[in-house]
């Protein structure tokens, strides 16, 4: 599904990810942890072609294809969808509006017919209730004057309707109580199977005894410095990243 | 007769030829022949405004002066053409004034029971709020008007919504000049909706003036689509006098011709009046758009609301000047005018000027402008969910005039003008 090599990359002249080497085979997810500051949130960006960062080294494939030399609509188009750390706001555009040109342009670009506007908001509004959301969040404005929560549910929202192939959840933990994480917990693993994997990036072991993961990596200094089974998550939550890294070193 | 080669110090295009124009047909012109021999009196003697003019600093007239026009009613005399109407929509069936390069056109037209109508051509009259001594285009109007519309609403009566459409053309591949002098008249309480659309082919000049007069606890609504041929030359002027509790509440859609100007003057005569004056303005290739507005609050308790929303593409260049002048009667009065310009390429200019004039002591008044490109966070995540950058571009910009699109109540108006936005992004 997802092989990154030798990854480097800057922000101006600064270096952030130091040499990543991570596979993710199809069906499998893995989790990313590491402290503030270790690249987490780049390597997120720079997998869904944010323009800022500049790959200095190294390869991504997707699928088969050159993920790099693809621009960001077409990553998504292709199936790669990453769940904002910080969701946009957009005063002026409708959700509802918002998700259905997001799911018609994928669908497009995948060959299946375009849903119209009564076909859609049957799906929306069933995968809305899924996710406990009220009905009026498809009404509003997307993620305008949504509380931290309810932005996260949005991305998760957007993600169970334009079904991708991986999905990069950029700590979508933050800011959720305990009855919404296990929501998006029921999110992501209602999307799993054998064509479905996904990066987990979060801080706490919480999400992961919701999100099983299959193989957990520790990213410090834009290097994965460790990576383990799903105990390892179980290890940092106790041990605090300083011993975990310095038995890495 | 030596002809003054250059005068000096003077950036004016010169009004000689509408004059000459004036000169050959003035005995066929209806009406007020005083008023029109002044205002050729003032053009020869000022010429067109030009950028000298404080009001005009930012809108040249040289290509209008340059532009040789033939004159419209009398040059077009008994060819009439075949004539096919803009979309209307849901509009299509309600009552509608038809002018075909600035003649009322009966056979197009649909006229209604609820209001009184008559033409400037069989009624000529001048009313008393245009200022052809001062505004220029307006003495323009002034000289040559041949044409336009007479809408009188009686006290009390609602009376609907009426469409107002000019068709502009060239005529045998030469552009033609057209001048039309409508009035609107609403009575003590009375209710109106005016949809006016102005569109056509080719090179023309449309250079109409609006007289409105609302009376007391009148109200009327205007919504005004200006989608004239990429060639036209769009020169309007309106003035507005709303009496106490009284109110005028018009929107603009600016997405036609290659260079347009929209004065509007709106004097806020009695207690309590209320006036709205929003537009949005949609420029791309070398298109030049000017909104410019004069609001005066006279008497105590006025509000007055404007927001102006530019797009520009291209090298497209708008122009938003907004003055609100607050007499030393008019207390407690509430002004409020906003400016925003998206500005989608570099090359593209946006021109703000805001201006108060405030004598009262005990007012509200408040402007701010903004300017700014399109946000690339909001950019990235509409790409990051798979939607084309064209597509994403329309959404963001859609999303900028949709507070201002909002403010237009009337649905059959909001509709029209939401085709008018798709279609401008399906043409780019």
């Amino acid at each position: 599904m997802l092989e990154i090599r030798n990854l480097h990359a800057a922000v101006g002249d600064k270096p952030i990810l130091r040499g990543i080497d991570l596979a993710v085979p199809d069906g499998e997810i893995h989790a990313i942890m590491g402290p503030n500051g270790s690249g987490k949130s780049t390597l997120s960006y720079v997998l869904s072609g944010r323009e800022d960062f500049a790959v200095t080294d190294g390869s991504v494939m997707f699928d088969g294809a050159d993920l790099l030399a693809m621009e960001p609509e077409a990553r998504a188009q292709a199936g790669v969808f990453l769940a904002f750390q910080a969701p946009v706001e957009l005063p002026g555009v409708g959700n509802a509006n918002f998700l259905r040109t997001a799911l018609n342009a994928v669908r497009r670009a995948r060959g299946e017919d375009e849903l119209d506007a009564a076909q859609f908001l049957k799906l929306a509004r069933a995968e809305a209730k899924r996710l406990q959301m009220p009905d009026d969040m498809l009404k509003r404005n997307v993620n305008v004057g949504f509380s931290g929560g309810e932005k996260k549910r949005n991305e998760v929202l957007q993600m169970t309707i334009l079904k991708p192939k991986l999905a990069i959840l950029d700590e979508t933990d933050s800011g959720l109580d305990i009855d919404a994480l296990k929501i998006v917990g029921d999110g992501v693993n209602a999307l799993r199977s054998s064509k479905f994997s996904a990066l987990v990036i979060t801080h706490h072991q919480r999400l992961l005894d919701h999100i099983k993961p299959d193989v957990v990596h520790v990213l410090v200094a834009g290097r994965i410095v460790r990576s383990g089974d799903a105990s390892l998550a179980r290890l940092l939550e106790a041990q605090g990243y300083a011993q975990v890294i310095a038995e890495a070193a | 007769m030596a002809l003054p080669s250059i005068v000096a110090g003077r950036s004016q295009a010169s009004a000689l030829p509408f004059v000459r124009r004036y000169q050959g047909i003035e005995a066929g012109l209806p009406g007020e022949r005083a008023a029109r021999a002044q205002a050729a009196a003032i053009l020869e003697r000022d010429g067109l405004p030009g950028l000298h003019d404080e009001a005009w600093k930012y809108t040249s007239l040289r290509h209008l002066g340059e532009t040789a026009f033939h004159a419209a009613l009398t040059q077009a005399g008994d060819d009439v053409p075949a004539t096919a109407l803009p979309e209307l929509g849901t509009l299509a069936d309600l009552p509608r004034l038809v002018f075909v390069q600035g003649r009322l056109r009966e056979d197009l037209s649909i006229r209604s029971d609820l209001l009184s109508i008559s033409s400037f051509h069989q009624h000529p009259h001048f009313g008393s709020l245009a200022q052809p001594a001062r505004d220029r285009m307006v003495a323009l109007n002034t000289m040559l008007a041949e044409d336009g519309a007479s809408i009188d609403v009686s006290a009390g009566m609602d009376a609907g919504t009426i469409v107002l459409i000019s068709i502009g053309a060239e005529l045998h591949g030469t552009p033609i000049a057209f001048h039309p002098r409508h009035s609107i008249v609403l009575g003590e309480g009375a209710k109106l909706a005016i949809v006016e659309i102005a569109v056509g082919k080719g090179a023309y000049l449309h250079n109409p003036v609006t007289e409105v007069c609302i009376g007391e606890n009148a109200s009327l609504t205007h919504v005004k689509l200006q989608n004239e041929s990429s060639g036209a030359f769009h020169m309007s002027t309106l003035y507005a006098d709303i009496a106490a509790r009284g109110s005028y509440d018009s929107f603009t859609l600016t997405a036609g011709s290659r260079l347009a100007r929209t004065e509007i003057h709106a004097r806020l005569s009695g207690k309590d009046a209320h006036a709205a004056i929003n537009a949005a303005q949609l420029l791309r290739g070398h298109q030049h758009a000017d909104f410019t507005t004069v609001v005066s609050h006279d008497m105590p308790h006025g509000a007055s609301r404007q927001t102006v929303k530019n797009v520009l593409a291209d090298h497209a260049r708008g122009v938003f000047q907004g003055k609100i002048e607050v007499a030393r009667a008019a207390q407690k009065t509430d002004g409020y005018q906003m400016n925003q310009a998206l500005l989608l390429s570099e090359h593209a200019e946006i021109d703000c000027k805001p201006q108060l004039e405030i004598y009262a002591d005990d007012v509200k008044c408040s402007h701010g402008a903004t300017v700014g490109a399109l946000d690339a966070e909001q950019f990235f995540y509409l790409l990051s969910r798979g939607i084309p950058k064209p597509e994403a571009r329309a959404l963001l910009v859609q999303a900028f005039l949709a507070e201002s699109l909002d403010m237009v109540a009337n649905e059959d108006a909001r509709a029209l003008l939401d085709g008018v936005l798709q279609r401008w992004w399906n043409e780019k």
